[in-house]
């Protein structure tokens, strides 16, 4: 447990600061949503797989909601969010079912085809999805209440952050759990989990089925925040984007996930606004040196700094 | 009048299939032996196109004689190919090829981005467009559709003369047999005195080259925009997966070994 209190300080930090800036919200909101996916590439990670291809489930989760708010018409968001995540759960499931079989370059790959399908579909059959112009998605309904578009937004900033932290201390337990522990042991030698009479096969499709319902809610959360769903959000380009995330914040810590997001938001905040034919020269320049020096992220090396001066020399 | 379409289909397919498969050749090439995906693949192609453009300007503008514009396809490719090639490896390949399969991917796909604004700051974002090598072949009929020589013969033609020659140089020169020697066991290859970090060197430029030519050779019969590198990428992924699925047992062998790849690509043709 120890850790906690510069977590609880970071979580109470972004907590107050859209009270004080209050342009931050949006930003904070977007990426904070980007998170959940990136804590689901985080989950796979634990067992040693990277998937190049999650940008699909924030896509199709993010095509439930407007596909349910424009065409059936339900604007109610305690309604809306259980459906896209049940949306994303159940691709995760089938698409999972092919990809568990499948290891390492094999298995990244296999996700990037699988995306790149979806992405396809979603802009080509534009009569049904709107084409690469998207969908816009109406402001929903909080408990039957209208809202105004500044209580909306600072509403979905505040569960936006609520979830963040119930989910980061969810997957920690699952983490920790058998389940999880399992995960573990299927990057140290698969061979002997199977030998312990456990399916490496089952094992990888929950946690692959939980890694989609994470990175399903973090679609969920975009398309409300942003009201507008594109085919982008699948694109592969996107789910690199998510890997590198996970690595800048640390692979192996769940606050990685987020605070690897808000990094990396706020560096391509700034890149955008100070060097905006460059952004993505200086956000790779930014992942190469994150790899070369220091592979365990941002999260890893405070950990380090901590240790360092929490033990007497 | 189905039947013309269908056909023209079939040619672009035969066209595009061509270019894609120069791609895909380079991208198994690198990944059979340094066992690394070369996400940064399509950013050759891209600037490969973009440049082999530019020469092509450069040509017309000068006033010299338009049959250069071919050698100049060829020199873009060997341009690109060596000097990406070369630099990749060197400075970052080199120092990740002990490191986990995760992070090679994510050096690679930070390149990706780096190139793909370095092609942002040199072409700028308009489309680019050099068709004369393709005007100056003409077109030809086939059953009663008519179609760029170009596109119908100079491809096809280049990417089997890439299959053969690649399988020629793989089987019957020195610098090929090394390759083959430490993509099948890069231990043994070292104990007899192979230089592996040559034969990686050697191997990641000209599967580089290979890029830069498709997309050389695409560059006249497309306008380029930014963004061609990152689908072209996806598209030889799964051309390089169908065509290599065992690629961990033959090494790279498998792209040369199998012309099927050139058939598959066919469906995966622009519609």
């Amino acid at each position: 447990m120890r850790g906690i209190f510069p977590l609880a300080l970071l979580v109470l930090i972004i907590a107050l600061l859209p009270l004080l800036e209050p342009w931050t919200e949006v930003v904070l909101t977007l990426a904070l949503a980007k998170g959940f996916a990136v804590l689901g590439i985080i989950v796979l990670l634990q067992a040693g797989q990277v998937s190049f291809g999650h940008a699909m489930f924030m896509a199709a989760s993010a095509y439930c909601v407007a596909f349910l708010a424009n065409r059936s018409g339900v604007l109610e968001i305690s309604l809306l969010l259980p459906a896209a995540l049940l949306c994303s759960a159940l691709m995760g499931l089938l698409v999972g079912l092919f990809v568990v079989r499948y290891r390492y370059i094999f298995f990244g790959m296999l996700n990037l085809a699988f995306s790149m399908v979806l992405y396809s579909v979603l802009e080509k059959f534009f009569y049904i999805t709107g084409g690469s112009d998207g969908m816009r998605v109406p402001r929903p309904l909080l408990l039957g209440q209208e809202l105004e578009r500044a209580d909306y937004e600072r509403w979905l900033f505040y569960l936006t952050l609520t979830l963040a932290v119930l989910l980061s201390w969810l997957v920690w337990r699952y983490l920790r759990s058998p389940l999880g522990q399992a995960l573990a042991a299927l990057k140290t030698n698969e061979t002997r989990l199977e030998y312990l009479g456990v399916s490496a096969r089952r094992v990888l499709l929950i946690a692959y089925i939980i890694s989609a319902l994470l990175a399903g809610l973090g679609g969920t959360l975009l398309a409300l925040a942003q009201g507008l769903v594109t085919p982008e959000y699948g694109y592969w380009v996107r789910s690199g984007e998510l890997v590198f995330i996970a690595i800048l914040g640390g692979a192996g810590h769940v606050a990685g996930a987020f605070i690897g997001a808000l990094v990396y938001e706020v560096v391509r905040l700034y890149a955008a606004a100070y060097a905006a034919d460059i952004w993505q020269l200086i956000l790779g320049s930014f992942l190469l040196l994150i790899i070369l020096f220091a592979p365990q992220g941002l999260v890893g090396m405070a950990q380090h700094w901590l240790r360092r001066r929490g033990s007497p020399p | 009048m189905t039947l013309d379409l269908a056909l023209l289909a079939l040619l672009d397919g035969v066209a595009y299939a061509a270019l894609i498969f120069m791609v895909a050749v380079g991208l198994t090439l690198i990944f059979g032996v340094l066992r690394i995906l070369n996400v940064a693949h399509g950013s050759f192609y891209a600037i490969g196109a973009y440049t082999a453009a530019s020469l092509g300007l450069a040509i017309s503008a000068m006033g010299l004689p338009e049959w250069l514009s071919y050698p100049a396809l060829l020199l873009a490719a060997v341009l690109v190919g060596g000097i990406l090639g070369l630099t990749i490896e060197r400075l970052l390949l080199r120092r990740i090829y002990m490191r986990e399969e995760v992070l090679q991917l994510l050096v690679t796909f930070a390149v990706f981005m780096i190139l793909e604004d370095v092609q942002r700051l040199l072409w700028g974002v308009q489309p680019y467009f050099a068709d004369m090598p393709l005007r100056l072949l003409g077109t030809t009929e086939v059953v009663g559709v008519f179609y760029t020589r170009y596109q119908i013969m100079l491809l096809p033609t280049a990417a089997v003369l890439i299959l053969l020659g690649l399988r020629w140089f793989l089987r019957h020169t020195l610098q090929g047999k090394l390759i083959l020697a430490v993509t099948e066991d890069r231990e043994a290859a070292q104990a007899m005195g192979i230089d592996a970090n040559r034969v990686y060197l050697v191997t990641f430029i000209l599967g580089a080259t290979f890029a830069a030519l498709g997309g050389a050779l695409a560059s006249p019969t497309t306008s380029m925009l930014p963004g061609i590198g990152s689908d072209m990428i996806v598209l030889s992924f799964a051309v390089a997966a169908t065509a290599g699925r065992d690629s961990g047992r033959y090494g790279h062998c498998s792209a040369t070994h199998r012309p099927g790849s050139l058939i598959f690509d066919l469906p995966a043709a622009r519609t």
